[in-house]
């Protein structure tokens, strides 16, 4: 047998899939066939490739050809022309500055500033063969630890990398396995939470879906570490792909005995099962997970005890992310020094976001700790669309806040996220431009909250609502300057009582953007103006007569037939019957169309 | 599937391994590109391109990267092969068969030897160029 000589990779994320990567992938293996190349060349489903803006993708190894925006009736070419006769095909090359005939992927902008380490395999092997993941080391750092490492020194190892949790709080994983490691009990739990409910976010899902092995593995070093036979992985039920992902690699795990009982002989027993969620943004919260997990009702509870005393089924349990487990093996092999020389002074190694917003690029990305915003946004991300003006970057989803353009070159890592008045959170990073409004972004963000709010502890269920309802009068132009005094009030009061981080953060949208953009609050309150033309209340659509004539393109548009008008005279819009939609803005080729 | 052991587990990551690395690009110095234009396959290189696979296999060579290309314009000398690697000047091989391309790996590959009876051009600079315009 002489193996393969070239691997066809298609991204088999949920992103790609739904744009019929799944067809794209059964065409080329039956494309594959047909022409007799079987033996020859391997047709790879892999996990994320992150650069989902261009999905879905193909990528040819060894040449290293990045196919972009493939679609099902491309894969004959592909089969026919580059894997028959060795021609790329060009027409569906990422092409980098439009005259460069092949980039290569380190050629990429959007790759070269970044480092792998939790993504290592994502978009590279197979995710539904075990195989492909020990291939690539994959159960060696399992291996190390169960016939070479104490468990203390797999916690110094973790000590010395200084990994902390990718969940959203940043705890140091070595403490919190050192914690549950020290209490005395028969019976320990270890957890991976796979909640991921920030809107915008999909990075937990996505290493899910494209490494699940990576997260079995950890885990298991985790109930070795810290005695514990029994692990779960909560994961929403919205997320298919990754649930059966994960079953599938659950499933391998154990026919090969990398899960169960003794595993490769060290009499060491670890299984995990998995508990799927009903999605609700609270179930993240640990103490809230774990009670669904006992099949009651989603609600956190006060800390302490914390889990590592009293968690799941009142027994010591380690909760962690999956971001943090996926890290974990890496450490182990290639140590807690190499770990810790990457990133910052206070936060080790790198981290995954999902760029997503007003980005030319968005997608999937990981990159060292200490990395800046504009890096992220303008190198990576490739700039803001269509040109516009950067605004801000939202960032730690509905926990989280606004960085604005005077931190574009702050590294960041959790302090400084912190300082400027956002946090890390779990990795969501949505950029903003010129049209989006301050307000109405505070506004979405406390919608959400209020709606996810469990309503256990007052502070978080009124306090959210009396803020929604106070930005609601600021977008309709109903508030006066008071109002921006009780919101913080509110805010801080929220921060202060709230039983669990879902209230104590739940302000910061609306502190944040008042900190940085209070001039556009102070528009709407005094001036009864959206800037960014978002309130609809403090707009209007009229039509030039000058410039208007009289085509009828934006009465025929229109939904409600606020446009009148005779044809070829110009036309005028009804006030009463707008519904502000905005079409016959769009619609009109002359700029006749005004929004005021 | 049986459980594994250890040493089972080990054996699986080192087969694995050795699959998995044809995959990789990174690190690889030498680079095989085989012409497969119409001519090309016609002139047997769809064979060529097997044996090469065959044999780097067999020698357990990881560092060798097979790439395909179009047409090098050399239709009469088809299948063409050209070696790139550190420490050899970039040669074009012709009218390589299976027991040439064989041959390539064991005494230019292994032994830093050409395979004089088969060189067909070392490219000069402006003719790489040429190619690359195409
Ligand atoms: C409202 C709320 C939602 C949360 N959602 C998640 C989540 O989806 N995923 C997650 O890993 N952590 C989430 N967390 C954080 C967890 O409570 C916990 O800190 C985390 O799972 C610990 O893992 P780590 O130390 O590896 O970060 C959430 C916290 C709160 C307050």
């Amino acid at each position: 047998m002489a193996g393969y000589r070239n691997f066809v990779l298609v991204c088999g994320g949920t992103g790609c899939e739904s744009s019929k990567s799944d067809v794209i992938y059964k065409n080329l293996l039956s494309a594959v066939e047909t022409a007799g190349l079987a033996a020859e060349v391997q047709v790879v489903k892999t996990g994320c490739f992150g650069f989902c803006e261009k999905g879905p993708v193909v990528k040819v190894l060894p040449d290293e050809s990045f196919y972009v925006e493939v679609k099902p009736e491309d894969a004959q070419e592909i089969v026919a022309e580059h894997l028959t006769k060795g021609r790329e095909v060009k027409r569906l090359l990422y092409n980098k500055d439009g005259n460069k005939k092949n980039a290569k992927i380190d050629d990429i902008n959007f790759y070269q500033k970044q480092v792998r380490i939790v993504l290592r395999n994502c978009g590279f092997i197979d995710p539904e063969n075990i195989n492909e993941y020990i291939a690539r080391d994959g159960y060696a750092a399992l291996e190390k630890v169960l016939f070479e490492l104490k468990p203390e020194q797999v916690i110094e190892e973790l000590k010395k990398s200084g990994l902390r949790g990718r969940g959203g709080a940043g705890f140091p994983t070595w403490r919190k396995w050192s914690f549950t490691k020290a209490v005395e009990s028969s019976q320990k739990y270890v957890v991976c939470n796979a909640d991921e409910g920030d809107p915008g976010a999909y990075m937990d899902r996505s290493t899910l879906e494209g490494d699940p092995h990576s997260v079995l593995e950890a885990m298991t070093i985790a109930g070795y570490t810290i005695g514990a036979n029994q692990g779960y992985i909560y994961i929403r039920a919205e997320y298919p792909l990754a649930i059966q992902r994960l079953e599938i690699a659950l499933k391998q795990a154990r026919e090969m005995g990398l899960l169960g009982k003794n595993i490769l002989d060290s009499k060491f027993d670890f299984d995990i099962e998995l508990r799927l969620g009903a999605g609700a943004f609270v179930c993240g919260e640990e103490t809230a997970l774990l009670a669904s997990i006992e099949g009651a009702r989603g609600m956190p509870k006060p800390r302490p005890p914390f889990p590592a005393v009293k968690g799941l089924w009142g027994k010591p349990t380690v909760i962690n992310n999956v971001e943090t487990y996926a890290n974990i093996p890496v450490i182990i092999l290639k140590g807690g020094d190499w770990f810790g020389r990457i990133g910052t002074e206070t936060s080790k190694g790198t981290k995954v976001f999902a760029l997503t917003g007003k980005v030319n690029n968005s997608g999937l990305i990981e990159v060292p700790m200490g990395t800046t915003l504009r890096e992220i946004i303008f190198d990576i991300g490739g700039g803001i669309i269509g040109g516009k003006k950067f605004k801000a970057a939202q960032s730690g989803g509905p926990s989280g806040g606004v960085i604005p353009e005077e931190f574009l070159d702050t590294p960041i890592d959790y302090e400084n996220l912190a300082r400027i008045g956002s946090i890390m959170g779990s990795g969501g990073l949505i950029v903003m431009d010129e049209d989006d409004c301050m307000v109405d972004v505070a506004k979405f963000y406390l919608e959400f909250t209020v709606d996810e709010s469990c309503g256990k502890c007052s502070p978080c269920r009124i306090g959210g609502r009396q803020i929604l309802e106070l930005l609601g009068k600021i977008t309709k132009g109903q508030a006066s300057l008071h109002d921006i005094e009780k919101i913080k009030k509110i805010g801080h009061a929220m921060q202060r009582a709230s039983l669990c981080a879902l209230g104590g953060t739940a302000a910061n949208p609306a502190l944040s953007t008042l900190r940085y953009f209070e001039a556009e609050y102070l528009e709407h309150i005094k001036d009864k103006k959206c800037r960014a033309g978002k309130c609809k209340d403090l707009f209007t659509f009229s039509i030039l007569s000058e410039k208007c004539i009289g085509c009828g393109l934006c009465a025929r548009k229109c939904p409600v037939n606020a446009v009148v008008g005779e044809k070829g005279k110009p036309h005028t819009i009804k006030d009463g019957l707008c519904v502000k939609c905005g079409e016959c803005f769009r619609a009109c080729r002359f700029k006749a169309v005004v929004k005021k | 599937m049986a459980k594994l052991t250890l040493a089972d587990l080990k054996q699986i990551r080192a087969q694995q391994k050795a699959a998995m690395n044809k995959r990789e690009t990174d690190g690889k110095e030498i680079q095989l590109v085989i012409g497969m234009a119409t001519c090309g396959i016609a002139a047997g290189a769809r064979d060529t391109l097997k044996a090469f696979m065959a044999e780097i296999e067999a020698q357990n060579l990881n560092n060798v990267l097979v790439r395909q290309t179009g047409c090098m314009g050399f239709c009469a000398n088809e299948p063409t092969v050209e070696v790139i690697m550190p420490g050899m000047p970039t040669v074009i091989y012709g009218r390589v068969d299976a027991a040439v391309a064989k041959k390539i790996v064991s005494s230019h590959i292994l032994n830093k030897t050409l395979v004089n009876e088969h060189v067909f051009d070392r490219p000069a600079a402006d003719n790489i160029l040429k190619q690359e315009a195409v």
